[in-house]
């Protein structure tokens, strides 16, 4: 996409909102070093989320957006779920279609946007949470990996249906009491990380997003290698605090204490994945 | 053709034509195929960007028949998906990104793929769906039935109903034109009925295949092509998803709304490019009527012969090309002077008989009669609507 899109008409400026004609002046567009160090300087391309204050979601949508490799060249495909109370506040275009099939309209979109844009290759990333992912788009989500689409899927696993109010999904782990599971959730949690790999993934990741730089390294490769290689999936742990009863204060602890046990930073890529990095690194793309 | 008489051609070599060249203009030859084999005759003559298939009988083989175009070069993208809510989405996805989509389905499939269409219709984009109609289950069934359009009469999509091979091309082109048109810019079903249509091999003329309708351009959008070429679109402030105050239950009604008013304005298209959003056969003058459409027109047809061969009584058949938008004021306009309409139907529900009721309410002084009607799979013998009529009639209907 050409910069000027961004570019407000003059004889409007002094009508346009202060945030929009920050998204001219301020955002960083083309620049392969941006990321979230940006965040104190620059205009995010998050305006004014919606979410619970101190809610991790929040702060990962605000990691990845900061921290996607072309922004400017970048689709957003979103489900229903907290996260789609986000999806207006962003800078980018993004769709919100049904719930469960964000994966399958981000391959027919990747697909299209391919043969119409030969030379300059747009990322199309998919946001959703735990139940869109795993559960009501299961298939949509397997399928566009077996299918090999050129995607990168994150999920951010908040282990519980939080935006309809606290029922267990297929990503709660076993025992856990919520609405839905009053005595106890009874299977296990879905290995999303494991199927990811074993459906062809090319690159994937399971973090927290306590650390924001491992955040943004991991978006930024995962991005990348969905561009060249094939599909890539992020899994996020993003606690719902509310639902867990914890303060606004307390997510980033909690998520410190998860990377010591069930959320510990896990990454697997496969060989091409792997050297497409190092070679975006040589050349300072990465 | 360009307005200097530059010949302009798509990616598969075709040269590039309106759909009036098409529909009125192209001399046509006599061909003999079935409904599955002119659905790939239409798209190779459509400049069909994508489409997403999924197995289903009885569409499956005209799903091959466009893989088939696509292996030749003459689809641009094509895959089969997981199941028929996935194809939907994925078709979804391809119009987003703006180009002319197609895909098929039939039964059991329309109801997996249903959540897709209103969200197709709200999302404005005018992909085509061709219905091969089936039967729904439980018991399970494969047979013809169009039941499954009751269910898609609310989903803000454009829905035609061809009778035969002929309509069936021919709705194909014209539904890209309607639906691309900037002020309808809405999903198009095109039904059939399964196997009468889909599998039986009848008369049809059709255009030489060196033609291809105008590529569709994305920038005659009303809404922005997700590309990423436009503005990016955070056109909302205030975002109205799940709010719960009047502005959003404003903007989400007017939306609705808007999606209806884009049918309506499909009319004088749709009246062009299908000549008459209704057709009437037999006795203008006749107090009988047999209103219906698809494969229930031909049988009617065959039937007001046989009534006025065997028992000397004068009919006619109002044929119903378009179901949304609906033809009230040509309907009103045929059925002027009759005192008998009979509505035949392959399906349970009467979806059409109703349509026809709350059309002609306080309009008409008609008596309607909702049947005959045949469902399950049951062929409807045009002796069949000749007794039934004959039976209305005794009763002192």
């Amino acid at each position: 996409m050409s910069h000027k899109i961004y570019q407000v008409n003059k004889e409007f400026r002094d009508i346009v909102p202060q945030e929009v004609l920050d998204l001219e002046d301020k955002a960083t567009w083309h620049d392969p070093k941006r990321g979230v160090s940006d965040m104190t300087t620059k205009k995010e391309l998050l305006e004014e989320h919606s979410l619970c204050a101190g809610c991790p979601e929040a702060m990962a949508i605000r990691y990845i957006l900061a921290s996607l490799p072309k922004p400017e060249d970048t689709i957003i495909v979103n489900s229903t779920g907290c996260t789609s109370l986000v999806f207006p506040h962003i800078s980018l275009h993004t769709i919100h279609s049904l719930f469960g099939n964000q994966n399958a309209v981000a391959s027919g979109l990747k697909r299209v946007l391919d043969k119409r844009f030969k030379d300059n290759k747009k990322d199309v990333v998919v946001l959703a949470g735990d139940g869109a992912t795993a559960d009501i788009g299961f298939d949509c989500t397997m399928h566009s990996f077996f299918r090999q689409e050129n995607i990168t899927t994150i999920c951010f696993d908040n282990e519980v249906y939080a935006n309809t109010g606290g029922q267990a999904s297929g990503m709660t782990p076993k025992g856990a009491v919520f609405k839905m599971s009053p005595k106890g959730k009874e299977f296990k949690k879905i290995p999303m990380y494991d199927l990811a790999i074993q459906a062809g993934c090319h690159y994937v990741a399971m973090l927290t997003v306590s650390n924001p730089r491992r955040v943004a390294k991991v978006i930024k490769e995962a991005v990348v290698v969905a561009r060249e290689v094939g599909p890539t999936y992020v899994h996020l742990h993003t606690p719902c605090i509310l639902e867990i009863g914890l303060s606004a204060n307390d997510a980033l602890m909690e998520m410190k204490s998860k990377d010591k046990e069930r959320f510990s930073f896990q990454k697997y890529q496969t060989p091409e994945a792997e050297a497409l990095i190092a070679d975006h690194k040589k050349k300072g793309l990465l | 053709m360009s307005k200097n008489n530059e010949v302009v051609k798509n990616a598969a070599g075709r040269k590039l034509v309106s759909a009036d060249h098409i529909l009125f203009e192209a001399p046509r030859t006599k061909h003999f195929m079935t409904g599955t084999e002119v659905v790939k005759e239409a798209v190779r003559r459509a400049s069909v960007d994508a489409s997403v298939s999924y197995p289903i009988t009885p569409q499956s083989e005209s799903a091959h028949l466009i893989g088939e175009l696509w292996a030749e070069g003459h689809v641009g993208t094509y895959f089969r998906g997981e199941n028929e809510f996935g194809v939907m989405s994925e078709v979804a996805g391809c119009a987003m990104a703006g180009v002319r989509v197609i895909t098929t389905t039939s039964g059991p499939g329309t109801l997996r793929a249903i959540e897709n269409f209103p969200m197709w219709s709200g999302t404005r984009m005018p992909t085509q769906l061709i219905l091969m109609a089936r039967g729904i289950n439980s018991p399970l069934t494969i047979q013809p039935d169009n039941l499954e359009v009751a269910y898609l009469l609310e989903t803000g999509c454009m829905i035609w109903h061809g009778e035969n091979v002929q309509d069936l091309f021919d709705m194909i082109i014209a539904a890209f034109a309607v639906s691309e048109k900037t002020d309808v810019h809405v999903p198009i079903i095109t039904v059939i009925d399964g196997f009468f249509v889909s599998h039986n091999r009848e008369a049809v003329n059709l255009p030489p295949d060196d033609l291809s309708l105008t590529e569709y351009d994305p920038n005659t959008s009303p809404m922005p092509t997700i590309d990423a070429e436009t503005p990016p679109g955070r056109f909302l402030r205030d975002p109205f998803v799940m709010k719960s105050n009047y502005i959003s239950y404003a903007t989400h009604a007017s939306w609705q709304w808007e999606v209806k008013a884009a049918i309506e304005r499909s009319r004088p298209y749709a009246k062009h490019y299908l000549k008459g959003l209704i057709d009437v056969f037999g006795d203008e003058d006749a107090q009988i009527a047999l209103v219906t459409s698809g494969t229930a027109v031909s049988q009617a047809r065959d039937a007001i012969r046989l009534l006025e061969e065997k028992e000397g009584i004068k009919a006619k058949v109002i044929k119903i090309k378009t179901i949304r938008p609906f033809p009230h004021s040509e309907l009103l306009e045929a059925v002027k002077g009759v005192k008998n309409i009979f509505v035949p139907e392959y399906n349970i529900a009467g979806w059409l008989e109703k349509e026809i009721r709350s059309s002609l309410y306080n309009k008409s002084n008609a008596d309607i009669f909702g049947g005959p009607r045949v469902a399950g799979g049951m062929t409807m013998p045009s002796e069949f609507i000749v007794d039934e009529i004959l039976n209305h009639l005794k009763q002192g209907g």
